[in-house]
């Protein structure tokens, strides 16, 4: 009735009905299971967890049921449901509601881990999600649900692990995710004119990772910045790090690889502290002019 | 809709004599400084001085300052929830502290960091408002084990909304807090909804107390806008547990006047159920009481009123003069 906390389920209950799109109580641990025992017999359920933040409430189900069924009856059981999602700072909504967690569920073999960037993406990336016979964590970004692209009408698919390439470039790697391929963008456009291209590499399915793409972009930029709004600290950008470190790609390195991510700290409630908090466009600009430059 | 009994003329004379006119006039006045805090509150989101929610308790106040009139704010502990600055309010925390947490100022209670769903007064045993959703809930069991094991005659008073009761934590907590016999009062703040979802569809039961029943401990229905009878009940559960004879749940029957949060369309319910809990409001009804007993004059009321007024307007030029934190600061506080 609400539509979600961010209204992206609106209209799906005057549309379809009270059978098939359903309130549940405040319940975190019963959506995740309910989710799971449809998906087991038959359905293919998309829940919603309000904040990202109460996931926290879901994760037996998600990480000891959910992620292993398939492996633990001996691949007789599939679980093809989606959990969207909302995460990520911003809009003032403190340490409870604005946590990038998506590594914890990279870390959990059987999950898929998905992130959109972009509204095309977001469409094409859920429909695949739906198809796809796995337990996909889709995770948005509050702030992109401001953000406006062109969406086709049609019912296009975007495959999982496929890494995109969304803009090229020769002299930097910027391997970023969800909101950071957008502040990307938006460095790339500051640095053009000073004769700096960044190649900007978007993974969109953290687990299983497309690897390819990121590899061969620094082999030919010889320069990588890794850039993700979750906490540095056993973040996703670890992971990409060490990837191209025993890659092919790390012959080709120029310079040290860079990370940028969020302070190991929680998100504060005041506007300025939660600025400071994550990375924004003129850090990117920052570390990518240095990286250009040899300068770090 | 669930009836609750008023309370009886004979207990109202019994609660009043024992409060006495002065308290009850201060009890009256906190009810004031919640309503018009919120209104503030509300005034300032609009004027877009606020980065962030807020969740209005503008019709609840009578659950906030009966509960913690009964306990000894201060010594005892509380634990609260999101739509929690009535709460804080209504246990004797400052007023421009609050408001500079709202504010994000550096003078607030939390200097800024936690604001308006995080709004704790560590020093004056106030655990803290809570973004999660029964989050403080299980939080009680471990502060009741802790009043026992020091041996003080202290009680926690954990504060949570109707959809919190449907959340696991809660009915874990409450189970582990009854077999270990905790001083541990479970305030269900029922004010009928849990975002657009009545609680009549969320729960298949009349009345929330019940669930007490499965637990074995005493559970108990209460007119939440009636504040004598939320500090009878509650003084009742304080004593229970200061007895050691455990923990009670009671649920406090309210309604919460504005929308979920800021963004909240109400497609949920009508103007007039709105309206008719209005009709309801805790603060004249509580002035009425008391003018009825003779304990105060329409003019005092009055008077209530303007320095309840008074405090708020201090207490935005105290968040307005307040700084900024400095973000050469920002990583104080995450360890000790
Ligand atoms: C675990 C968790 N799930 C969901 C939310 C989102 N949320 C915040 S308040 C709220 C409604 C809570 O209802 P209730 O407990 O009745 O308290 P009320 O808001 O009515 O005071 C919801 C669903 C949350 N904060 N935490
Ligand atoms: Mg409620």
């Amino acid at each position: 009735m609400y539509g979600g906390a961010f209204g992206v389920s609106a209209g799906l209950y005057d549309q379809f009905g009270a059978e098939r799109v359903r309130d549940t109580p405040i319940s975190e641990a019963a959506i995740a299971g309910a989710c799971l025992g449809a998906a087991l017999t038959g359905m293919r359920p998309i829940g919603e967890i309000q904040f990202m933040d109460f996931v926290t409430l879901s994760m037996e189900q998600l990480v000891l049921q959910a992620s292993k069924v398939r492996f633990m009856f001996g691949g007789k059981a599939s679980a093809p449901f989606v959990l969207r999602m909302p995460g990520g700072s911003g809009t003032g909504a403190a340490a409870q509601h604005s946590q990038s967690l998506e590594n914890w569920f990279v870390h959990v073999p059987g999950l898929k881990v998905v992130m959109p960037s972009s509204a095309y993406d977001a469409k094409g990336l859920l429909l695949a999600s739906i198809d796809d016979d796995n337990p996909v964590i889709f995770v948005e970004h509050k702030l992109l649900y401001k953000t406006k692209g062109h969406v086709p009408a049609e019912m296009y698919r975007i495959p999982l692990s496929q890494s995109h390439i969304v803009r090229q470039g020769r002299d930097v790697t910027v391997v970023a995710t969800s909101i950071m391929v957008q502040r990307a963008l938006a460095a790339a456009d500051e640095l053009a004119p000073e004769g700096i291209e960044i190649e900007i590499v978007d993974p969109r399915t953290l687990s299983p990772l497309d690897e390819e793409p990121i590899v061969e972009s620094v082999i030919k930029t010889g320069r990588v910045l890794v850039v993700h709004e979750a906490v540095i600290t056993g973040g996703f950008g670890g992971e990409i790090v060490s990837r191209i470190a025993s890659s092919a790609a790390f012959d080709y390195l120029d310079a040290p690889v860079r990370r940028l991510a969020g302070r190991h700290m929680p998100i504060p409630y005041n506007r300025t502290l939660e600025y400071h908090t994550v990375p924004q466009v003129e850090n990117i600009v920052e570390e990518a002019r240095r990286l250009a430059q040899g300068v770090y | 809709m669930l009836v609750t009994h008023s309370l009886p003329s004979d207990r109202v004379e019994e609660l009043l004599s024992s409060i006495g006119a002065d308290q009850a006039c201060q009890m009256l006045e906190r009810m004031q400084v919640i309503r018009y805090f919120e209104e503030k509150a509300e005034e300032l989101y609009a004027l877009g001085k606020i980065h962030g929610t807020m969740h209005l308790s503008i019709g609840q106040e009578a659950t906030a300052v009966g509960a913690s009139s009964a306990v000894r704010s201060g010594y005892d502990y509380l634990l609260n929830h999101h739509r929690g600055h009535g709460h804080c309010l209504a246990w004797g925390s400052d007023v421009n502290r609050t408001m500079a947490e709202f504010m994000g100022k550096e003078a607030g209670y939390c200097r800024g960091r936690g604001g308006s769903m995080h709004i704790a007064d560590v020093e004056r045993n106030n655990l803290g408002a809570n973004g999660i959703v029964a989050g403080g809930v299980p939080i009680a069991p471990g502060v009741g084990l802790s009043i026992k094991l020091r041996g003080t005659d202290q009680v926690c008073l954990v504060i949570f909304g109707d959809g919190a009761s449907n959340e696991g934590a809660f009915h874990e907590a409450l189970n582990l807090a009854s077999i270990w016999n905790l001083p541990v009062i479970f305030l269900c703040e029922n004010n009928q909804y849990g975002m657009s979802m009545s609680i009549q569809r969320a729960a298949n039961i009349e009345r929330i107390s019940l669930r007490a029943v499965a637990y074995g401990v005493p559970g108990e229905t209460v007119d939440g806008n009636d504040l004598l009878a939320v500090y009878d009940a509650v003084g009742r559960a304080a004593a229970h547990a200061r007895a050691g004879s455990g923990p009670t749940l009671i649920e406090s029957v309210t309604y919460r006047w504005r929308g979920h949060s800021k963004s909240d369309r109400q497609a949920y319910r009508t103007r007039d159920e709105v309206k008719e809990w209005q009709a309801k409001d805790p603060i004249p009804r509580f002035a009425r009481c008391l003018i009825e007993a003779g304990m105060l004059s329409e003019a005092e009321f009055e008077a209530v009123q303007q320095r309840a007024a008074q405090q708020i307007e201090a207490a935005v030029a105290f968040s307005d003069a307040s700084p900024e934190p400095d973000v050469s600061t920002i990583l104080e506080g995450v360890y000790a």
